[in-house]
């Protein structure tokens, strides 16, 4: 079987689910071996090895994260040959998109986004044009390049733990050339969820006019991630990191309650892959009620404290 | 200032849109300006007005890569306020992701450069038809320039660029010398109009076309030839259909939970 590699950037302290769903992903395609940037702590190296790593690569260079991309790309590059990895896999985040891009061109290798599936034969699937299609693509490369979304993996541990050797990769001395990212600030976490993983997501639009209140208390009675359309967040009522859509996040949750929000096409194109959907809205004609599975013709302001009130009594 | 934006030619996603033919490309019947370039345009025209405008030799040139109808998308952009446009077209090209098209706009902007040399490319941060958001980052590495993507502010002082992005957990501030490959958000500006005198202008302007020929690239390298990726089917996926739907009369919220307890979603 092809050797694979997958990319984890700054794990912290644990892996995150998708990381583990990379893993397991990885696995079913060949002998998985790890490219790691940050510091590789105890419980990270304890799951590599339940998760069968062969191998883990760490650069030979502490500064990465200082440039953008274009670093990352070199040593992700310089050890995919090292492991010999006829696929790679990272994450679909805009920065994962963004490294398999350049790691694409160093390595002459077809690069494929947004993937949800991979078989065996390593043909990739994925939804396009806003989730109106679903297709399958190849590369027709030697290596293939592919990032993956979250939550369509179930993580599972090897059934064997590996005893992974770790070996340092030399980072190209032209890694160190690009873009520099001089300032960074830390942006407040919110406790919740994070939306693009999360299973459930309450998003809220216009139509909360300002108090996102009722979208927050449903959704920690729910335990879930708040959402916002594009009218909210240029509102400043939300930050941008909530929005959902073309521009914003996409999110593919079990269940995704849109309160105050028409429904545009660009609002769609971030949400309408959930598996639920259920809309709030005063206007029967909102365009978000031709994708609902369940859709409430109502005043959200009315709807959603009912609804936590209703889901706090249940639960006790 | 010579920069360049890049403008692509995209299927308007207010009708519905279809993959087509062997290679299940985009049907390109209606289309329109990428509404995403369209800041990238913006951000273009305001650096060069800054700078005293074409007078004082600030040029934007708006590039698209397709087939005859792209260049509309470039008339659209002269109509707004570009100072030339080019056409990159050949029979060759059709059927190219990712790495083929950046190939070939890497060569167009290679032989735009030519005589006084190219300082900023920019572009949107996604097309909104393929929607991978590769084309900026794998230009930039054809043409060994930095990238900064998905700036949602840009300065430019002097032969630096500084911008700010949003990442996951960190806002940033980028810095780059220039030359660079710039994307932007749809954060950055207000993209402008095409006003009378603006259509009227953009009528007086040249459009050059360009062929694979012209740009020294091999046809074998792009098009569906060149091309290292290959979509093997694509299904068209049943509409989304309404489920139930009910008016509240003040039990609406209960109702909601009863709903979301049935599927076992509490
Ligand atoms: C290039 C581009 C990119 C874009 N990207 C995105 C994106 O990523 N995400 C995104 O969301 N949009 C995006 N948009 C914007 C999108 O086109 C819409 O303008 C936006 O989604 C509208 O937000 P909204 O539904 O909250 O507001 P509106 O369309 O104004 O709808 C508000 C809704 O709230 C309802 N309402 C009002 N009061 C109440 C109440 N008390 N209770 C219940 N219902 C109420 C109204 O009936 C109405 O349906 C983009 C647009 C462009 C041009």
């Amino acid at each position: 079987m092809a050797n694979v590699l997958v990319f984890i950037d700054n794990p912290g302290n644990a892996l995150k689910k998708s990381t583990l769903e990379l893993l397991t992903l990885g696995r079913s395609l060949g002998e998985t071996a790890v490219a790691l940037n940050g510091e590789l702590h105890q419980g990270v190296s304890a799951t590599l090895a339940e998760y069968g790593v062969s191998a883990v690569f760490r650069p030979s260079a502490q500064d990465l994260d200082d440039y953008l991309v274009s670093a990352k790309a070199a040593y992700l590059g310089a050890a995919a040959s090292a492991a010999g990895a006829g696929t790679v896999l990272l994450d679909n985040s805009p920065e994962g998109k963004e490294i398999a891009a350049r790691l694409g061109i160093r390595l002459n290798a077809g690069v494929i986004t947004d993937v949800v599936a991979v078989d065996t034969d390593g043909t990739a699937h994925k939804s396009v044009l806003a989730g109106s299609y679903t297709t399958a693509a190849r590369t027709t490369t030697a290596v293939s390049v592919l990032t993956v979304k979250a939550n369509n993996v179930t993580p599972e541990p090897a059934s064997v733990a590996s005893a992974p050797e770790t070996s340092t990769i030399d980072v190209p001395a032209d890694a160190t050339t690009g873009a520099r990212i001089t300032a960074r600030e830390q942006k407040v976490a919110s406790g919740r969820p994070d939306l693009s993983d999360a299973r459930i997501v309450v998003a809220g639009g216009r139509g909360v006019d300002g108090d996102f209140g009722p979208v927050e208390q449903l959704a920690d009675a729910l335990g879930a991630a708040v959402g916002a359309s594009r009218a909210a967040t240029d509102a400043g009522w939300i930050s941008h990191d909530a929005q959902v859509g073309q521009t914003g996040r996409t999110v593919s949750p079990q269940l995704y309650i849109s309160a105050g929000i028409s429904g545009a096409i660009q609002q769609k194109a971030g949400m309408q892959t959930a598996k639920i959907i259920v809309a709030v809205n005063k206007d029967a004609e909102s365009p978000i009620f031709e994708i609902a599975d369940f859709g409430i013709i109502g005043d959200l302001f009315d709807v959603l404290p009912q609804a936590t009130e209703e889901i706090k009594k249940r639960k006790g | 200032m010579k920069i360049i934006v890049l403008v692509k030619h995209v299927p308007d996603a207010q009708f519905d849109r279809h993959l087509t033919g062997e290679g299940y490309t985009t049907d390109r019947d209606e289309s329109i300006l990428s509404e995403l370039d369209e800041y990238a345009l913006e951000a273009a025209l305001q650096l060069a007005e800054a700078r005293g405008g074409a007078k004082a030799g600030n040029h934007v040139i708006a590039l698209s890569m397709g087939a005859s109808g792209a260049v509309n998308a470039v008339k659209k952009a002269l109509q707004m306020g570009a100072t030339e446009g080019v056409h990159l077209t050949d029979s060759g090209l059709a059927g190219s992701d990712a790495a083929a098209t950046s190939l070939a706009l890497a060569a167009a902007i290679r032989h735009l450069g030519t005589g006084a040399p190219v300082d900023l490319v920019l572009t949107g941060m996604a097309s909104t038809d393929g929607e991978t958001s590769l084309v900026p980052a794998q230009l930039a590495e054809r043409l060994g320039l930095p990238q900064v993507t998905f700036a949602s502010s840009l300065t430019v002082d002097g032969g630096r660029i500084t911008a700010r992005r949003d990442a996951d957990t960190y806002s940033e501030t980028v810095e780059a010398s220039l030359p660079a490959v710039v994307s932007v958000t749809d954060q950055i500006n207000e993209p402008r109009y095409p006003n009378f005198k603006g259509i009227i202008a953009a009528k007086r302007k040249s459009i050059t076309t360009l062929s694979l020929a012209d740009i020294g690239v091999d046809p074998t390298h792009v098009g569906h030839a060149g091309s290292w990726t290959t979509v093997t089917a694509a299904e068209e996926r049943p509409p989304r259909t309404a489920g139930t739907i009910i008016t509240d009369e003040g039990d609406a919220g209960v109702r909601l939970v009863d709903f979301l307890a049935a599927q076992k979603l509490l």
